[in-house]
């Protein structure tokens, strides 16, 4: 290949770089402005890094009443759904993956209908109320417990091994909770690894669920209780329009900064071994098509 | 089709066993599949049936069993309501808006990359457009709405900046689902151009040097060998997107919206929960959701059976 520098080149590096500094430039600058001093937000002159460097912003947002609980709740709902989801769904995975189970075929469509057509918003949380675990921890965590995309991949990750690990297993006399155990579940540890993450993050992000079905406070997780702060804001800024009275707003909205990047932390320390998983399990379910 | 159908049959009389033979043989198989089916059968299917309060006049006291049937009532009041012809309408342009705009941007993306020789400049752009789609919808949302707002957000410190008026964006409709279509590319621009990287590594590179043999330029090579290359993918990624066409996503948008927009952005998914779980009208919200399901279930269906006439490969 000729290494000569074209003004295609040039184009195309200029507008990819820019719009990589475009993706990222919000995320500077929620972190710049959740160190910035309430005046320097005020002024509107935040633009890469603080101004008027402080900290009080993670002072106030440790302060707040059940940030803690909050951050403690989201990473319950994550590590616990996310054991939950995986066990799911290895116990649906697994045994579909093998071509000799009768009826394989009838359970597999039962799952992917589910991908096109569900309940619903109202009927869900109708059966929620109906089973009992409506504000309940343990409802919101075991009434999410697998996804069918994952549920493919894991599946499919099964089927590629090769039978012939499980027969000569079978031969020693190994039952096939046995099999499934020892050998095939350390051997999927790759795919296992990528739709735990793919859970891990769905767990993290997710608010919608946990805003509808849980209403005690000490229960909500972080996104739920920074929607609140969110909405509140933005209610204050409706205010702005209207001329009231504001003084005490923008000390709130580097608290919100804070309380963001408080939320992001997690997703970013995650973000390289994510980033790594999540590219292997989009072309594994590219490839499947 | 049928041929294969009678190797299967004949493998069967050969192994010669029956069906409750296959079932005891594979009991534990089947043990092991209890959590999973009935996790599906307890909250994904049995809340299918809850669907009937579409028909019915729901009562909390009643229960789904002995409310009364209405039969359609619920459909008319919305098909002939007011707001019908306004959601449909929303739902159709910030559906074909997102097939027009944001469908291509991946693909644009990962052609632009693919033309990059730098190894670790690719690596360091991927990485930056990737991290959108970690990020939850409600920060995304408080980012949009911080950038927007009037008095000190960014986009607005820039328009004074040059002299022009600030702009309450969020309060106004018609700007709705250009911030809503703009969001979206830049969450899932990145993300979305996976896919098409991993089609574009996939193509023989045989293909290229023949191409380069005979002359080409990289805009040939890109036009007649990685196009073509990827072709499959983008056909059904774009049979996919026309089939979820009305199943526009209401997550994002239920933190963006507010009664000011409604005009412009309040769809179908958006109003069937502002109705069914803010003001508890469940029976209209869940014939409304039916509605929406029906018609997204049809569009995927045919979706689905071009593409596997087209491409030979279908979603199921």
């Amino acid at each position: 290949m000729k290494k000569k520098f074209t003004l295609f080149d040039v184009i195309n590096y200029a507008l990819l770089t820019a719009l990589a500094v475009v993706t990222i430039y919000p995320l500077i600058y929620i972190v710049a402005a959740s160190f910035s001093s309430v005046e320097h937000i005020n002024l509107g002159d935040v633009w890469f890094y603080p101004k008027g460097f402080t900290t009080s912003a993670y002072g106030k947002v440790f302060e707040r009443e059940g940030i803690w609980m909050a951050y403690l709740n989201s990473f319950f709902y994550m590590f616990v759904g996310t054991a939950v989801c995986l066990a799911v769904t290895i116990c649906g995975a697994y045994p579909l993956s093998k071509k000799r189970l009768a009826g394989r075929r009838l359970i597999n469509i039962f799952v992917v209908f589910t991908m096109w057509f569900s309940a619903g918003v109202v009927p869900t949380f109708l059966n929620f109320k109906s089973l009992g675990l409506l504000n309940s921890r343990f409802g919101y965590i075991i009434g999410f417990a697998c996804a069918a995309y994952n549920f493919i991949l894991l599946r499919t990750y099964f089927a590629s091994i090769p039978e012939s690990l499980e027969e000569a297993a079978m031969i020693d006399g190994a039952s096939d909770f046995y099999i499934m155990t020892r050998i095939f579940v350390p051997l999927a540890l790759p795919s296992l690894a990528t739709i735990a993450l793919f859970y891990a993050v769905d767990k993290w992000n997710g608010y919608l669920w946990a805003m509808i079905l849980i209403t005690d406070d000490t229960k909500l997780p972080l996104q739920v209780v920074l929607k609140k702060l969110i909405v509140d804001m933005s209610g204050k800024m409706d205010n702005v329009a209207f001329g009231v009275d504001t003084s005490n707003m923008y000390s709130e909205e580097t608290v919100m900064y804070a309380t963001m990047v408080f939320a992001i932390l997690p997703m970013l320390v995650l973000y390289p071994f994510v980033q790594r998983y999540f590219v292997k399990g989009v072309m594994l379910g590219a490839v499947k098509g | 089709m049928s041929s294969r159908a009678k190797v299967g049959k004949q493998k069967n009389i050969g192994t010669n066993r029956s069906l409750m033979s296959r079932i005891i043989r594979d009991r534990q198989l089947y043990l092991i599949l209890i959590p999973f089916l009935l996790y599906y059968i307890i909250f994904v299917y049995k809340p299918m049936g809850g669907i009937l309060i579409a028909f019915k006049d729901y009562s909390v006291y009643k229960g789904i069993a002995d409310s009364p049937w209405v039969g359609l009532k619920y459909f008319e009041q919305f098909f002939n309501g007011e707001y019908f012809v306004r959601l449909l309408r929303n739902t159709s342009l910030i559906s074909l808006y997102t097939i027009i705009f944001s469908f291509p941007a991946p693909l644009i993306l990962a052609l632009l990359l693919n033309e990059v020789r730098h190894a670790k400049f690719k690596s360091a752009i991927q990485t930056c457009t990737y991290l959108p789609h970690f990020i939850s919808a409600v920060v995304i949302a408080g980012l949009v709405t911080n950038f927007l707002a009037p008095s000190n957000g960014l986009i607005n410190n820039i328009i004074r900046m040059f002299g022009g008026e600030s702009i309450y964006f969020l309060t106004k409709p018609e700007y709705f689902r250009t911030i809503y279509i703009l969001m979206n590319i830049w969450t899932e621009v990145g993300y979305g151009s996976i896919v098409y990287i991993a089609a574009i590594s996939a193509i023989d590179m045989q293909l290229y040097e023949a191409c380069e043999i005979d002359g080409g330029n990289r805009f040939t090579k890109m036009w007649h060998v990685t196009l073509p290359g990827i072709l499959p993918t983008i056909v059904t990624l774009f049979i996919i997107a026309i089939g979820g066409f009305l199943n526009v996503g209401y997550e994002k948008i239920i933190l963006l919206y507010q009664p000011a927009t409604y005009e412009t952005a309040d769809i179908i998914s958006t109003y069937v929960y502002r109705i069914g779980i803010e003001q508890a009208n469940y029976s209209m919200s869940t014939a409304v959701n039916l509605f929406n399901s029906v018609i997204g279930f049809i569009l995927v269906s045919m979706a689905n059976y071009i593409s596997n006439k087209v491409n030979d490969t279908g979603l199921w």
